[in-house]
């Protein structure tokens, strides 16, 4: 019993970073149409950027922040004008394939300019464990799960209680009668560029210390973000945040309870399942086939 | 298409399958294998084009059904049994479960569908990589004997490319007149619009079905060549990465194209043996090309030739038009 206390405390932790990716993920999709297969590694891109200009010289704190900044540009503002707006207006699969190519790029630049070997990062939060309810929890699982839900409280708020929120959610629904009522639509598409360039900054900040910083972690981690997507809906903010905390406990679970092996099988024999039945997603609203 | 032009295809056509059968014979034994995988390659992405270019479904599982057929003909021959056993094995198996893996794109948009094979290649990895009793997990299968074909044998380079050619041609053939048939004709009508298919009467659900397992045979087909080819498999060939390179071959050569899978397996499978001069860059400079082809032109390469085709022949009318127009207006 006890176990599984640590074993859940362990897979939220897991699964708010997963949340925060899937919650990018899905903004995008809303907005533009846009399915990035890239989400991965731009995930994996912020650290090797904070650890470049680390390596220049420049103390942690300083990195971090330009780290973030080099993210909203590069996977913010850069992505959307340099791909993605000359490819929108041709539909969804060759943007798709794009971002393939974008990943495979990203994976080989990283591999090329800075290393092929997982390097150390620090990390944000101290080291050690504190003790809760005659419990040993690793600071680190908490505050993970601390910012990662300060963050996504953060964005569900943006997102339901201001003007700017309000008129993005107009832009995702329908973007014609958006405009029409005034919403400046292409500043709310940039706009879910940005918040997801540092989504996935905040994330890359976040799990790197964890699984140490290499050039193919994003596979992984954007894979999940996918399955984390789907599985809580793929066109609702708070589905992406439930399907990211759900596999990210399911995945804990499962590498305690079902053979290492076959560990990474049971977050898509739910993927699967919740497609066949639930296609919308648990949290999702059905969407109408385009014809 | 006039009479002069079609003759200039035909004589295309022969030049290049002559190309391809004289132009190799003073190959090294690494041309010829770089070759052979070229024709593999172009077998796998044909049956992917028929799912995604005709049939408009996209898969990513496609490179698992390749390591399907693989597994098939490395662990069957290995014991063995002759390969064409394990190619009927491999097709039936894939086109099973391509059919059964079809029925999610019954009930859901194309996206869906994508992270359902995402799920399946997956899946199929960790299978070919956990079974050791089946597959000897990461260990791999190795001296895989190459097949004695019409009594031939084809355990030298040479031969052995020669029985990927041939293969190439024989499911090229059965393509061409799958895509000519009024099944071809029913799967491009559900690519354009599966409603008006549907009340024209075609069973969109079977042919939608059919679309994907018989591209997914082609895949098993592929794999079992591909095993004798290398003569050793493991699982690392097979992941998700396979799948993602098919589907680029598909849409970098054109899809829905009839040659576009063997352009793009061509870009696939030789450009990084020209751009080999570069080192580590060829991979990036491979994606940064595929980005701009793909912002210049989203069908592929053969999008850019058919644009320019048909500007042509719209020039040509509009030239005729003015000729008939002006004769029109002399006329008393």
């Amino acid at each position: 019993m006890s176990n599984l206390l640590d074993l859940l405390v362990a897979g939220l932790a897991t699964g708010a970073i997963y949340a925060l990716v899937a919650v990018g993920f899905t903004l995008l999709w809303q907005t533009s149409q846009t399915i990035n297969f890239a989400q991965g590694e731009f995930v994996m891109l912020p650290a090797f950027l904070m650890l470049a200009v680390m390596h220049a010289g420049a103390p942690f704190w300083l990195a971090v922040i330009l780290g973030i900044l080099l993210s909203l540009l590069l996977l913010g503002l850069g992505f959307k004008l340099l791909l993605v707006d000359p490819m929108l207006r041709h539909g969804v699969l060759p943007l798709a394939i794009a971002t393939m190519a974008l990943a495979i790029g990203m994976k080989e630049a990283v591999k090329q300019f800075f290393s092929a070997e997982a390097s150390p990062f620090p990390s944000i939060v101290p080291a050690g464990d504190v003790s809760i309810l005659g419990r040993v929890v690793s600071l680190q699982s908490l505050g993970v799960l601390a910012l990662a839900i300060a963050v996504v409280i953060g964005l569900t708020l943006l997102l339901n209680r201001t003007s700017i929120g309000h008129q993005m959610q107009a832009t995702a629904q329908n973007p014609t009668v958006a405009r029409i009522i005034g919403v400046p639509v292409e500043r709310m598409i940039l706009l879910t560029f940005l918040i997801n360039a540092f989504l996935v900054a905040l994330a890359s900040l976040l799990i790197t210390p964890i699984y140490l910083a290499k050039f193919s972690s994003g596979e992984v981690l954007g894979q999940a973000a996918f399955i984390a997507a789907i599985v809580g809906g793929f066109n609702q903010v708070r589905g992406a945040i439930a399907g990211g905390l759900l596999i990210g406990v399911v995945d804990n679970l499962a590498a305690a309870y079902v053979s290492t092996q076959y560990r990474a099988a049971v977050p898509l024999a739910l993927l699967i399942i919740i497609i066949l039945f639930r296609p919308q997603g648990l949290l999702g609203r059905p969407e109408e086939r385009t014809v | 298409m006039s009479a002069t032009a079609k003759y200039w295809r035909i004589a295309l056509g022969v030049a290049v399958i002559a190309a391809l059968i004289i132009a190799p014979m003073n190959f090294n034994r690494y041309g010829l294998y770089i070759l052979s995988q070229w024709a593999v390659m172009t077998i796998a992405a044909m049956g992917l084009n028929l799912t995604l270019g005709y049939a408009g479904q996209v898969s990513l599982a496609q490179g698992a059904f390749v390591g399907i057929g693989a597994y098939a003909a490395a662990i069957m021959t290995t014991q063995g049994m002759p390969l064409i056993a394990a190619l009927g094995v491999a097709v039936v198996m894939c086109f099973a479960i391509g059919w059964i893996l079809g029925y999610p794109a019954l009930r859901v948009q194309h996206h869906y569908l994508a992270f359902v094979t995402l799920a399946f290649s997956t899946l199929a990895f960790l299978v070919f990589r956990n079974e050791d009793w089946l597959t000897k997990g990461i260990y791999g299968i190795s001296n895989i004997p190459r097949p004695n074909v019409l009594g031939f044998a084809t355990n030298r380079p040479l031969p052995f490319y020669y029985f990927c050619l041939g293969s190439l041609g024989i499911v090229s053939l059965a393509m061409w007149w799958l895509i000519r048939s009024p099944w071809g004709r029913a799967f491009v009508a559900l690519r354009e619009n599966p409603v008006r298919a549907l009340s024209l009467g075609i069973d969109t659900r079977r042919y939608t079905l059919m679309a994907f397992a018989i591209g997914s045979a082609l895949g098993g087909v592929a794999g079992t060549l591909y095993a004798p080819l290398t003569q050793y498999i493991d699982p690392v060939p097979f992941n998700l990465s396979l799948s993602l390179d098919l589907l680029m071959m598909v849409i970098v050569g054109g899809s829905g194209f009839f040659f576009g899978p063997f352009l793009g397996a061509m870009i696939a499978v030789l450009l990084p043996e020209w751009l080999r001069f570069t080192e580590g860059y060829y991979l990036m400079l491979y994606a940064v090309a595929v980005m701009l082809l793909l912002i210049y032109s989203p069908t592929g390469i053969l999008g850019i030739l058919d644009r320019y085709l048909s500007e042509r022949r719209t020039k040509a009318a509009s030239a005729l038009r003015a000729v008939a127009k002006s004769r029109l207006e002399t006329a008393p």
